[in-house]
């Protein structure tokens, strides 16, 4: 790999590890000196590299100069009297005895602790998400500002305020306890499946950026996989539920950028490879008494990645929805379960479910009753299209709306 | 909003001895009809299918199995919905499928204590 490439790929891969590892040894009060010491790493290597060539193992390359910076700056600084040296009692020699701990273990750990610490119920969930793609996964300001659709100075601002959050509410780096730990990891899931989500439906037309979303949100439900702790059945069904989902991530979208609804997808297009590792992870969770909300959306993506219409298929969806709004309710699923309901029982009776909803100046909602009065009541149907019509927003989704009423006005 | 109980009453004989994929039909049906409350955003609590078996305990610790499966008004189970009228929540339990095995279902409103 040429320096070019190389740097920017370091970077995105070893200065998460360099934070994690610096944040968890000098607080969560000092992420910012966390942070500037690995991105001043960077900057020595991004000077250095260029004039006297790669040196033979860049990593750790990268993590002595990160361990000499963080000691020195230890030295310099009075964090370390006041902190550092409280905590390491028996070294009494200050600074040169500071062992900064770049194992992999250690890195993997500090890696965890930090997901519990910046996925802390504390913090809004929109901090938190621009938190772990700054911290977790090395994203550039620009890339985050991209993603959300906004400015870097809205997302500078962002960080701000949530790493004061983080110093205010004073929340350590650490696993939590035993008696915790399935109330927290709740909350990491819930950041991981909104990162994932963000990638996976963000209006961003950014296409390479939002795959590359997906894939963190992934590595990081991975990486929570291979730690006993905190390998429960719901990380394996959020696990599974991302693989299936991302499966159709290269047949959704066709070269011009539009939007390919999951009828008219081309199946070749799917990848087998997620669909398979999702199956994997699904059996993996089939273990012990809760079902959570991950394993009843990863039973409904399985589904989906069977393209063939049949009773069985139907069926199952609604049944899985039906048990998912029972534990939570959420607009769209109860549309989705509507749509099911049509295809399981068919139009008549879901238009009855449909008209219970009253989810109205809901564009999603007008545009499941013209679905579902199409062919039924066709004058009622091309009504429902034109509302949501008005109410919707987005460029994209008024294209197919309006071929669907220009179809139903030429059968009229 | 208001919470109401839905108390589903009936008697554990009219229920029979249901093969396998009747139980699937049954448990089908109510997943339909709660779904339906749920799709509405108005359940509350997914509530709970009580084990027909049980005890009654009585003062001075007189405890006896539960003869209340032999009574014709057993309680079977319960959930919770949201609605702003105890007529709202009436209308709620439309399509209930207690009803096919002449049940009841009994509504009541929580009291604030």
């Amino acid at each position: 790999m040429e320096n070019q490439q190389l740097i920017p790929h370091l970077f995105r891969t070893e200065y998460r590890k360099i934070t994690a590892v610096l944040c968890k040894l000098l607080g969560i009060e000092h992420i910012e000196i966390a942070e500037d010491i690995a991105s001043d790493t960077f900057l020595a290597a991004t000077e250095l590299w260029g004039i006297k060539g790669l040196p033979e193992n860049p990593v750790a390359w990268l993590y002595t100069v990160a361990k000499n910076k963080a000691k020195n700056h230890l030295k310099r600084n009075s964090i370390f009297n006041e902190k550092i040296a409280a905590q390491l009692k028996h070294s009494a020699n200050g600074a040169e005895e500071i062992e900064i701990d770049l194992s992999s273990q250690n890195i993997t750990d500090s890696q965890l602790q930090m997901m519990f610490a910046i996925c802390h119920p504390g913090i809004s969930s929109e901090a938190q998400i621009g938190l772990a793609l700054r911290i977790l996964c090395g994203f550039g300001i620009e890339e985050i500002a991209d993603a959300f659709l906004t400015n870097k100075e809205n997302i500078n601002k962002r960080l701000f305020r949530a790493k004061e959050k983080l110093r205010s509410e004073n929340i350590s780096i650490e696993f939590p306890v035993a008696e915790e730990i399935d109330s927290r990891l709740e909350a990491v899931l819930r950041t991981l499946y909104l990162l994932f989500n963000e990638g996976y439906y963000s209006l961003s037309n950014h296409a390479v950026l939002r795959k590359d979303l997906c894939a963190e949100a992934m590595r990081l439900t991975h990486m929570l996989t291979e730690n006993e702790q905190t390998n429960k059945p719901s990380v394996s069904a959020l696990l599974a539920l991302m693989s299936f989902q991302a499966s159709r991530f290269d047949a959704r979208v066709d070269p011009q950028g539009e939007m390919i609804l999951y009828d008219d997808q081309n199946e070749s297009l799917w990848n087998a490879e997620l669909i398979a590792q999702g199956e994997h992870y699904m059996n993996l969770a089939s273990t012990g008494n809760n079902l959570s909300k991950y394993h009843l959306e990863a039973g409904i993506a399985f589904w989906h990645t069977l393209k063939t219409d049949c009773v069985e298929k139907w069926e199952s969806i609604l049944q899985l929805y039906n048990h998912l709004l029972s534990l939570e309710y959420s607009p769209v699923a109860a549309l989705n379960r509507t749509y099911a309901f049509s295809k399981a029982r068919g139009k008549e009776d879901a238009i009855i479910e449909a008209e219970k909803l009253e989810l109205n100046d809901h564009y999603l909602y007008e545009a499941l009753l013209g679905e579902l009065y199409s062919g039924v009541d066709n004058a009622k149907a091309v009504g429902h299209f034109k509302n949501a019509l008005r109410l919707n927003k987005s460029a994209r989704d008024s294209v197919l709306l309006k071929r669907k009423v220009e179809k139903l006005e030429s059968r009229t | 909003m208001k919470d109401f109980i839905f108390l589903f009453r009936a008697d554990y004989k009219e229920l029979g001895q249901a093969s396998p994929e009747q139980m699937q039909a049954r448990t089908q049906k109510w997943m339909d009809w709660v779904g339906s409350i749920a799709a509405q955003n108005k359940l509350s609590s997914r509530g709970n299918r009580l084990n027909p078996a049980g005890k009654v305990v009585k003062q001075g610790n007189v405890v006896t199995d539960g003869p209340f499966t032999e009574i014709k008004e057993s309680v079977l189970g319960y959930i919770v919905v949201k609605a702003e009228t105890i007529d709202e929540a009436v209308k709620l339990s439309e399509g209930c499928p207690i009803f096919v095995s002449d049940g009841t279902v009994e509504v009541r409103e929580f009291d604030v204590i």
